[in-house]
């Protein structure tokens, strides 16, 4: 029973956390229909750049994360200015495969940077967010993430429902020419949402960083990972990004726990098949509203 | 004698049998004869035995990406399995020859079959799944390949991999670059006919109606999801006898070559290529896989020259970063391929001095 | 004169020519109407003005737009917005994942950063419905609540030149004779400048001060509303008022022909 419930924990941490990193995805998607392939790259940039200012640069940890966001941000807007931009209006897969190529790239260029190590953040969490219930310990590393998680779901749900530029990004994937009659700015709004992207995608790298440690496959393939918690939650629902993210993560801890470690990093894509057939457009996806 | 055509200056059909002509002139029936015919007599015979290896690579990696652009290019699902679906074709021969005694002329046309079927099942999803969704299905399906080819070792061996008895044809051993040379290129000029043929067919044009729009397709009687499954099939046929003569020629295989890099190699090879396009498949083929080899040379030539002692250069990054840079700039600067490129130095040249 | 088309051409994906030479001028506080037959290029007119055009592959190519003394043809609608010119969408266009308010404040768009309270007030003034179905999601909402809706939205954004593509299309006619009210009341009450596309061209002059009525890419006809209300051949072709006799003799049918060609 304390495995179960232990493992039941670190699901929802993990689960989490995937689906913050899934949120950034989703909103990309919402925004302007493009599928990023790049997410787990992005994911790694973000957590490497967290590592150099920290362990190599010797940053104070928040002046580190703080500079990390700033700069993912950044990362993610100029990717869309210089890649994403003269593919507007383009087919959808010409816009896949320059995912694809960026995901390669990137990826490229982060083997040649840091190389294929595993490195481990310098241990800046304090003790005293380890918890305790009954015969279950929360680690000091889940407390965090948990923490972390929860607070930038509360503020990305607030930014969406209540600020005016997350309304605009949302009338943007709702209708895009009714948008643009309005004067909303469609570019802007893109740019905007692979900024977001790019910074969610960081936290969620840094955090995932905390947990296991620092890998460029091992981070780039979580960029994967975000498939099926996306196709669980459906594509455009950013709720169901995060219950998907929850659901895969329990479901990974407890393959991991009870069956096999390898069948871990499988099963998540078997429930994707398997929810495709029985449920295609996931299971939090958008009903469509169609007026003829 | 009928009187040989030249290519007019212009588009100029006036029947459907024209647009369906293979070669619109006598002309380039001619050159693709004496290709064809230099291609097998004297390439073979006048090249060392790693300018037939390169060859031999091209010609397995050209007989997947016409599978491949069948699929992307002909019927527009986007699919991120097709270097699983080589290790399927690979693993099957390796299974039958090895466990069965197959010869190679019964396993790999089998291990092909075995790789459609496989192929189809991943297919499925295609029923009510368009773009997106489809997309990562395969996604889905090229890990679970990859996990099943390590993991199920009763049948894999797991990691050790299998290695194959060496394959003979008619009685003659096929051993030797040279003699794989002319095996694949037959296999190579047989695929490619039919793949040819097959879209000059109502199969073809069905596929490509689905392609612009399935709907229309499907308000047209088309049964869109037969013959989506049917593109499946006929691709991964064809990744599977790629994977199958690749497994003969490779003597031995293992799960790693059969990773996502190879699938996103494989769909490198269609953009760039030319998706829609049967020549632009082996175009794309030869330059991805001359710029691998070309990578290889250049890293193990900056590692030899020992510039930079202490970074132990590594070709894999480097490759992805070269093929990620690759890929982008075709799909910014010309998503429709080299096919495109040639096309148009060809007809610039057909209609000088009058490009206009 | 607030808004000045001077022969405009408008050619789509470089090849297909909609509007050939068209001029027409706008005078602060007018309603200005803009009739014609379908494929005229009345809805290409509008977005030539609203900078929509670019999305959709199309350019214009000869001639100048002039809003308020400076010229706007082929600046993004971005920057079109921001100088006060707001297009309602002809068939409605509601962002219908969001609720009504949020509809509505994304009418904002050009001004974001200031408050808009007082316009959100001013909009449920106009359009009470909208008042009781703020909460609600606008895919649910009826025909005529979203014509209303995206009128409102379009409100928000405290326009100069309102154009109105189409606000009749199809709505029942009490629901069309309530919007075409409100249309005026707007006109009167905030000063806007309208331009209005129009099928049902017997309201559409009713509440207009001018008229131009367009037919292949070019305008044949204009004058005070009055006058357009009054011409014969208005009455025959658009207000559906000619006597059915005069068609029916071969010769008749030749003349309708000639004035038809003429318009």
């Amino acid at each position: 029973m304390e495995f179960f419930l232990q493992l039941m924990v670190n699901g929802v941490c993990i689960g989490l956390i995937y689906g913050i990193s899934a949120m950034g995805f989703v909103m990309i998607f919402k925004a302007s229909s493009v599928i990023n392939f790049a997410h787990g790259e992005l994911l790694a940039a973000g957590a490497f750049f967290f590592f150099t200012l920290t362990a190599w640069g010797g940053l104070p940890v928040y002046a580190a994360f703080i500079l990390t966001l700033a700069a993912s941000f950044i990362l993610g807007f100029i990717v869309e200015r210089l890649f994403l931009r003269p593919l507007i209006g383009e087919p959808l897969i010409e816009v896949i495969m320059l995912t694809i190529g960026l995901s390669s790239m990137f990826k490229g260029m982060m083997l040649l940077l840091w190389g294929g190590n595993l490195y481990t953040f310098p241990d800046f969490l304090p003790e005293s967010l380890s918890l305790r219930f009954g015969a279950i310990t929360i680690p000091p590393v889940y407390t965090g993430a948990l923490i972390i998680g929860a607070f930038f779901l509360a503020l990305f749900g607030l930014f969406f429902k209540y600020s005016s530029q997350g309304i605009f990004m949302r009338s943007v994937a709702d209708n895009q020419t009714a948008a643009l009659s309005l004067g909303v700015h469609v570019k802007r709004v893109f740019a905007l949402s692979w900024g977001i992207a790019a910074l969610v995608a960081a936290i969620s790298g840094i955090v995932l960083g905390i947990i296991n440690g620092i890998n460029v496959h091992e981070l780039s393939s979580i960029g994967l990972k975000v498939f099926p918690v996306v196709i669980l939650g459906g594509l455009d629902s950013i709720t169901g990004a995060v219950i998907g993210g929850i659901l895969i993560g329990l479901l990974e801890t407890f393959t991991g726990g009870y069956l096999s470690t390898s069948l871990k990093d499988v099963i998540p894509f078997i429930v994707l098949v398997i929810v495709l057939l029985i449920k295609p457009y996931g299971l939090f996806g958008l009903v469509e509203i169609e007026r003829v | 004698m009928r009187r040989p055509t030249f290519h007019p200056c212009g588009n100029f059909k006036e029947r459907y049998e024209e647009e369906l002509k293979v070669f619109s002139t006598d002309f380039g029936r001619l050159w693709s004869a004496v290709g064809v015919a230099i291609l097998f007599a004297v390439v073979p015979f006048v090249s060392g035995p790693y300018t037939l290896y390169i060859l031999n690579m091209v010609g397995i990696a050209s007989i997947a990406a016409v599978g491949l652009n069948i699929l992307i290019g002909f019927t527009g699902q986007i699919s991120l399995g097709h270097g699983a679906f080589l290790g399927v074709g690979a693993y099957s021969a390796a299974i039958l020859s090895t466990n069965l005694n197959m010869p190679c002329w019964i396993s790999v046309p089998s291990a092909a079959l075995i790789t459609a079927i496989v192929g189809m099942i991943f297919g499925v999803p295609s029923v009510r799944l368009k773009g997106l969704y489809l997309t990562i299905a395969t996604l889905a399906g090229q890990f679970i390949i990859e996990y099943l080819l390590v993991h199920w070792e009763g049948l894999t061996r797991g990691t050790m991999g299998i290695t194959l008895p060496p394959a003979s044809l008619l009685g003659i051993d096929v051993a030797g670059d040279r003699n794989f040379f002319f095996l694949i290129y037959v296999s190579l000029g047989l695929t490619v006919w039919t793949a040819v043929n097959l879209i000059r067919t109502k199969f073809g044009r069905a596929f490509i109606a689905i392609r612009d729009n399935d709907r229309a397709a499907e308000g047209m009687g088309i049964p869109v999801f037969r013959y989506k499954l049917l593109s499946f099939a006929v691709s991964s046929f064809y990744a599977g006898f790629a994977g199958g003569l690749w497994a003969y020629y490779m003597v031995s295989v293992t799960s790693e070559p059969f990773n996502l890099l190879l699938s996103v190699e494989y769909i490198a090879m269609v953009i760039i290529g030319g998706l829609g396009s049967i020549a632009g498949s082996i175009y794309g083929a030869v330059f991805i896989t001359l710029l691998n080899e070309g990578l290889r040379l250049g890293t193990d030539l900056l590692m030899n020259m020992n510039l930079f002692p202490e970074v132990g250069l590594n070709i894999a990054p480097i490759r992805e970063l070269v093929f990620g840079l690759a890929i982008i700039l075709f799909v910014l600067f010309e998503p429709k391929g080299i096919a495109e490129v040639w096309r148009i130095i060809r007809s610039s040249f057909r209609l000088w001095p009058f490009s206009y | 004169m607030l808004l000045e088309i001077n022969n405009i051409s408008v050619v789509y994906a470089d090849v297909l020519q909609v509007l050939k030479g068209v001029s027409l001028s706008v005078e602060e506080g007018r309603v200005v109407s803009l009739l014609g037959s379908n494929g005229a290029g009345k809805t290409t007119t509008l977005k030539a003005v609203s900078g929509l055009l670019k999305p959709e592959n199309g350019k214009v190519t000869d001639g100048t737009i002039v809003y308020d003394g400076c010229p706007i043809h082929n600046l993004s609608p971005e920057e079109i917005t921001r100088k006060g010119i707001i297009q309602v969408l002809e068939g409605r266009q509601p962002f219908k994942y969001l609720t009504v308010e949020e509809n509505l404040r994304v009418g904002t768009a050009t001004r974001w950063t200031q408050p808009y309270q007082e316009d959100l007030e001013l909009v449920y003034r106009y359009f009470p419905v909208l008042l009781k179905r703020r909460k609600s999601l606008a895919g649910y909402c009826s025909g005529g609540e979203l014509q209303m809706l995206v009128m409102g939205r379009a409100l928000m954004a405290r326009p100069r030149l309102l154009l109105l593509d189409e606000p009749s299309l199809g709505l029942a006619p009490l629901v069309v004779r309530e919007i075409f009210q409100i249309i005026e009341r707007i006109n009167e009450e905030q000063g806007t400048t309208i331009v209005l596309v129009e099928q049902n061209s017997k309201m559409a002059l009713q509440i207009a001060h001018y008229g131009y009525v367009m037919e292949n890419g070019k305008i044949v006809m204009e004058g005070t509303a009055e006058d357009l209300r009054k011409n014969p051949d208005i009455k025959e072709f658009y207000l559906g008022m000619g006597s059915a006799e005069t068609i029916r003799s071969y010769r008749n049918v030749k003349s309708y022909r000639r004035r038809k060609r003429w318009l």
